[in-house]
């Protein structure tokens, strides 16, 4: 056991970690902080995305005291200050971009180091970008409009029966 | 009424809050003062009897309680099965027991044959490993041919075969349909494997059993999708538990697709083990865990023939399945290849004569049970197959052939040869639709276009039906449900006039905290935000039967509809009351009460305060308070339709299979959220497409899983699928419940897979490929390669 | 998994000797290894984290030669190579997804020499070396099989130097579950002439497909490639292809690579 030490969502939050304890483990039961999500065990779902000094990584494939001393940030740390939805998080529930919420914190995490790098991606670059988050409710059509309406382009067409 | 509210609008859903900002409270989130953690030790072969268990040694491991085996559990009963088929020949099906621990023998890898609890997960894992098992390995029985051969080894030695069933559907027409077929002008057939699947809902199974000695109260939080079954089936025939001691909630749900509807091992266990242990007990399944204990979907072999006559009218249908039950007999495993598989063989089709045959078969593999569409699928992907392979060797349009045999617009009500009537639909407009939106008209072009690019390109067609809210209840119990499949709903009006509605479904990513706030705001008139929707806990809502088959706003909203109506009711005896006026004269609309020709009026909050304060209260003719309870049992299933269209683009080099565009149009009768409802058919779009290309559940001949995890079970991913285009505009409403809804939650799901394969064949056959008539599913890139290769 | 002591030197020299230690293991990305720990299948006594040596880390050109540090990622490969080495970064850039890229290494991978990773097509196809803190190792000398290499015990892959070919180009075609390559060929001509890598299909694990660089060094274009066949025999067989399959595949690859490196 050892003391680990990090920055998570702006503040500085410690607990006891065993060598073995991986960064998602140390999250939700070292932190308390349960919104990041462990859908699979082979580093595949992508359901635990966080950020690691600014980059998305599985937590589930990342060992607690191998980033210690990082500046983390989970799902609880992506709304407004005020408390209100981030732009990105109120595109979700605008366009319906989550079911049951499992995958959603991972979406989310993930969908906002794309739009970090590329501030207007395509509908290609999203889908390709999402290939490390697997969404069993959505079909990701409403995921990717909304990672896509989030970046402020027009969303209105997508899917419309008639033309 | 606020028009964003009410019934027909796409109102965001008010539960993506909390999921959007890591709030959910799933159940994995829960973690209780004092819990233990429960690792269960699994069969690693397919089929063994257990010599011996030593135990010991793990016993004194650190952190270890106690070490649980069938041993333990001598005194309760196993897992039941919630329907029983009868065979053609009127006997009951073959019914093995289920322990909750393996007694004896493993029949599946992943059987759990003991539990070791201890402090930390780890250290239950560390002890497990310390448990020695001495199995004698026996020959594992994996394919379903193979388990029915005489002298095939027994997967239950106290059976008298592999056989659970010979089922036939309707008996009575079996020779009538064999004499429609030597009289055929033109027959054709189809052999075809559905393959298997697994749910894989990206939240995993968690059970927590807590017990409360001073009171005798046990409360298991489970990943569920009907917290009342599990309470029901968990209480009264394992554990012995009674309903007022017993408390099951699903918080949360990370989605179920049908795995999560039936009672599992692992929360009898914790159930036990927190009552025997008085301390809470936890098991949360990893996904590879999940792989080879969460039940398994379809898995069904196939040989479907149809009967033409010379104008191509369809004249008789005979199918022969064999279906996978696995080891043991899940909940309602039973039902999916018989009840909800054989009454939808006539399609949207008038084929006069059907024979279903189904052998439901144990074998070594995990239990088979439902998976989103459940028997519908199986039903509608051998129809659309064979009818788009019958179009082709007659040389006629598939689009016509379907049109010209389909049920026609003023032949509903309609009673199928397969026992049941559907009350609505129109299938040429749902066709019409399609071709319209899809640009089928475009096609040919847009394949030229492909062409000149090195691709093939293809459009396949499927129409389905499906039946949902499964139903009456007493019609099912003669079918072999052993439950009823009724719907229930509590409103309670507040004094203030908020109102708390308690339901027996449950959402598990469908909305209905937001959907049924909907219909009780559009029915009183008031902001859908006065309205919580309370689900999940058998604490707190009526006795329910849960979500699962489409079932949730056509029966557990008709209930709801019911109750509000209760509301209403009393609400105008009560407003009658205070406006001094005959309750015949008073109407309600916009959440006000009034005087008909009148300006008096009362609101809402007056009426409800009015209920709680009686001050000025007729009470000697009513009760105070508004509250009010139905429970809604339907009349007949729903039957929902739609035309799908896919377009692929096959690579001839790789024969790697892009979706290039995918078009439904589908009638689900009345929509209460059109938003919700089209979030649900992209999402069984994605699971069909899945089936059809990527999904496959492998297991090798001595019974381990091939696809034990991510690395080889393909799930769609969003680089894999194209926007939908979907379209619910054609609407023949539902005419036996309050709503006029059917149900979209499987739609998808099911009428997708024909259409997929239908564009890969079409695709081939106009790249030159003619000799493919049929490729099984996932229609891989190997697969397609070796198709074009086999001469 | 199996608990162990974590261990994260700052230094390579403080690597090396945590690395001599019995039943110690190292830990680049863990991209590959922690998984395989969580299913109980590796029992380090100690993890050696890779992931604080800063001279691990980097990426630099000179020389006609590419010099990537063993600790860096995917993702740093993706975006800084792309000046030097178009398609080693283009690689990298297809190598699992983005929260992979962001923790899997270079060295990791070359380490674990899975058979069908991306990297050790390229490493082979471009003749680079592996440098390690004791030696360097040609590529034509390092990759032995299926997980294996010529790496010893305790040895820690530093840099990888790519000679920087005038053409190369990668293509792969992914295994649909697991995104790994089903056959993936890189294809690089440089001054000691073409070299052809294929991954993914073969049970040795990656390989050289000689008669495809014969060929293709008389005439660097596809069409070069016609008449050869790659056999069945020795390929990987598996639910998502069979052997000839997968050799089919080799040919499809390699003529869409020679394509694409133009």
């Amino acid at each position: 056991m050892a003391k680990v030490t990090m920055t998570v969502n702006g503040r500085t939050m410690s607990a006891e970690a065993e060598g073995r304890t991986l960064l998602s483990d140390f999250l939700r039961q070292g932190l308390g902080l349960t919104g990041t999500h462990v859908g699979c065990d082979t580093s595949q779902c992508g359901a635990c995305t966080v950020h690691v000094d600014g980059l998305a990584v599985k937590s589930c494939s990342v060992l607690a005291q191998d980033v210690a001393g990082a500046a983390v940030t989970t799902i609880e740390g992506m709304a407004n200050p005020d408390g209100s939805l981030s732009t990105l998080q109120q595109a979700f529930q605008d366009h319906h971009g989550l079911q049951c919420g499992f995958c959603t914190p991972g979406m989310v995490m993930s969908a906002a180091a794309l739009l970090a790098e590329n501030a207007a991606p395509t509908e290609a670059e999203v889908r390709h970008h999402l290939e490390g988050n697997i969404c069993r409710c959505t079909g990701y059509h409403n995921i990717v409009k909304a990672v896509l309406a989030a970046s402020g382009q027009d969303v209105g067409k997508i899917g419309i029966a008639a033309e | 009424m606020p028009k964003d509210g009410g019934i027909g609008a796409s109102t965001k859903r008010r539960e993506d809050v909390r999921f959007l900002t890591g709030n959910g409270r799933y159940t994995d989130d829960i973690n209780l003062r004092g819990q233990l953690h429960a690792h269960f030790l699994r069969s690693e072969v397919a089929h063994g009897r257990i010599r011996g268990l030593e135990t010991s040694a793990a016993a004194d491991m650190p952190g270890v309680v106690r070490i649980f085996s069938a041993a333990d559990f001598a005194a309760v009963g196993g897992l039941p099965c919630g329907w029983q088929v009868t065979d053609r020949h009127g006997n009951p099906m073959q019914e093995p027991k289920h322990p909750v621990l393996a007694d004896g023998k493993v029949r599946h890898v992943g059987d759990p044959i003991a539990v070791v609890v201890a402090e930390t997960l780890e250290q239950a894992r560390d002890a497990a490993e310390a448990i020695t098992v001495d199995i004698e390995d026996l020959p594992a029985v994996i394919d379903m041919k193979a388990a029915l051969a005489p002298d095939a080894v027994k997967v239950h030695e106290d059976l008298t075969s592999n056989l659970c069933y010979d089922w036939g559907f309707v008996e009575e027409n079996r020779e009538a349909v064999n004499e429609a077929f030597s009289k055929a002008a033109h027959k054709v057939s189809l052999d075809l494997v559905n393959n298997r699947l697994i749910a894989n809902p990206m939240e995993p199974r968690v059970a927590v059993g807590d017990y409360d000695p001073w009171n005798d109260m046990s409360t298991l939080y489970t990943t569920s999708q009907n917290p009342h079954v599990i309470r029901l089936l968990m209480g009264a025939f394992v554990l012995g538990i009674p309903e007022h001691r017993l408390r099951v909630v699903a918080p949360d749900v990370g989605g179920g697709f049908g795995s999560k509807i039936y009672h599992y091992a692992e929360e009898a266990f914790c159930t036990f083990a927190a009552r025997a242990l008085k301390r809470p007990v936890k098991w949360t399944s990893s996904r590879s865990e999940a792989f080879i204990s969460d039940a398994h979907g379809r898995d069904h072999v196939t040989r479907i023939e149809l009967a033409l006559d010379a104008d191509l009218n369809f004249t008789a249908l005979r199918t022969e399945t064999l279906a996978n039950m696995g080891a043991y007999l899940s909940t309602f495993a039973p039902s999916i290849p018989t009840w909800l598989h054989g009454t939808l063989m006539a399609g949207n089709y008038r084929t006069p004569l059907i024979y279903v045959n189904v052998k439901a078969v144990f074998t070594n593999t995990v239990p088979v049970d439902a998976y989103r569409g459940a028997g519908r699928p199986e039903a509608t992907f051998q129809l659309e197959r064979l009818i788009d392979k019958a179009a082709r060797e007659l040389g006629v349009d598939p689009i016509e052939l379907r049109r010209k045999n389909f049920i026609q617009p003023d032949q509903f009500p309609y009673q199928t040869p397969v026992a049941v009537v559907y009350d609505t639909g129109n299938y040429q407009a749902t066709m019409n639709k399609l071709l319209e939106i899809s640009d089928h008209a475009g096609f040919s072009e847009r394949a030229a276009e492909s062409k000149a690019r090195g691709k093939l390109r293809g459009f396949g067609i499927a129409h389905y039906i499906e039946a949902c809210g499964i139903a009456p209840s007493n019609l099912v119990g003669q079918l072999g449900a052993r439950a009823g499949l009724y719907e229930s709903a509590t409103v309670r009006v507040n004094a203030t006039g908020s109102i708390s509605v308690f339901t027996g479904s449950h959402s598990h990513g469908q909305g209905h905290e937001t959907t049924f706030a909907q219909v009780v705001a559009e029915m009183i008139g008031i902001d859908a935000g006065q309205v919580e929707i309370v689900h999940g806990d058998t604490s707190n809502t009526p006795m329910g039967m849960g979500t699962y088959g489409s079932r949730s706003l056509a029966v557990g909203g008709s209930a709801l509809v019911k109750a509000t109506n209760k509301i209403i009711n009393k609400a105008k005896k009560i407003a009658a009351h205070l406006l001094e006026a005959s309750e015949d004269d008073i109407e309600l609309k916009d959440g006000k009460f009034s005087v008909a020709g009148t300006d008096k009026s009362v609101d809402w909050a007056g009426v409800t305060l009015a209920a709680y304060v009686p001050h000025n209260y007729p009470l000697e003719s009513m009760e105070p308070g508004l509250e009010e309870t139905a429970f809604y049992d339907p009349s007949n299933f729903t039957y929902p339709s739609g035309a799908y269209g896919c377009e692929v683009e096959v690579d001839p080099d790789t024969g790697k299979v892009e979706i290039v565009a995918f078009t439904a149009a589908d009638d689900f009768g009345n929509v209460v959220n059109p938003m919700i409802v089209e979030g649900q058919v992209h999402g069984g779009l994605a699971q069909g497409i899945g089936q059809a290309l990527l999904e496959n559940c492998v297991y090798d001949e001595t019974g381990q899983l091939l696809t034990g995890s991510y690395m080889d079970y393909a799930m769609p991913r969003a680089d894999d699928l194209p926007f939908y285009k979907v379209d619910h505009s054609c609407v023949t409403p539902c005419t036996h419940n309050p709503l006029g809804v059917k149900g979209c939650g499987e739609a998808g799901a099911i009428g997708s897979p024909p259409a997929v394969v239908n564009a890969v064949i079409d695709a081939l056959h106009r790249g030159g490929h003619t000799h493919i008539s049929h490729i099984d599913m996932p229609v891989s890139p190997a697969r397609v390669w070796a198709a074009m290769n086999a001469k | 998994m199996y608990d162990f002591e974590f261990v994260k030197p700052a230094s390579l020299a403080d690597a090396i000797a945590a690395m001599g230690r019995e039943g110690a293991q190292a830990l680049a990305g863990g991209m590959t290894l922690l998984p395989t720990m969580k299913q109980r299948l590796n029992q380090p006594d100690s993890l050696v984290s890779l992931n604080g040596l800063a001279e691990l880390k980097g990426v630099s050109a000179a020389d006609g030669v590419l010099t990537v540090g063993a600790g860096t990622t995917h993702a740093v490969v993706a975006a800084t190579a792309a000046a030097h080495y178009p398609a080693l970064a283009a690689l990298a850039g297809q190598i699992g997804d983005p929260m992979v890229r962001n923790r899997g290494t270079l060295g990791g991978s070359l380490a674990n020499n899975d058979p069908a990773a991306c990297y050790p097509s390229a490493v082979l196809a471009s003749g680079a070396t592996i440098v390690t803190n004791s030696r360097e190792i040609a590529a034509d000398d390092y990759f032995q099989g299926m997980f294996a290499t010529a790496l010893d015990d305790g040895e820690i892959i530093t840099a990888v130097k790519f000679p920087i070919p005038d053409k190369a180009a990668y293509v792969k075609f992914a295994q649909p579950a697991s995104r790994f390559a089903l056959t993936g060929v890189f294809v690089a001509k440089g001054a000691s002439g073409v070299r052809v890598a294929v991954t993914g299909a073969s049970e040795e694990g990656v390989f050289r497909w000689t008669e495809a660089e014969q060929a293709l060094s008389g005439r660097f274009d596809a069409s070069a490639l016609e008449g050869l066949s790659v056999g069945a025999d020795g390929m990987i067989g598996d639910m998502h292809g069979t052997p000839e399959y997968r050799a089919h595949l080799v040919k499809v690859m390699t003529k869409r690579a020679v394509a694409a490196a133009g």
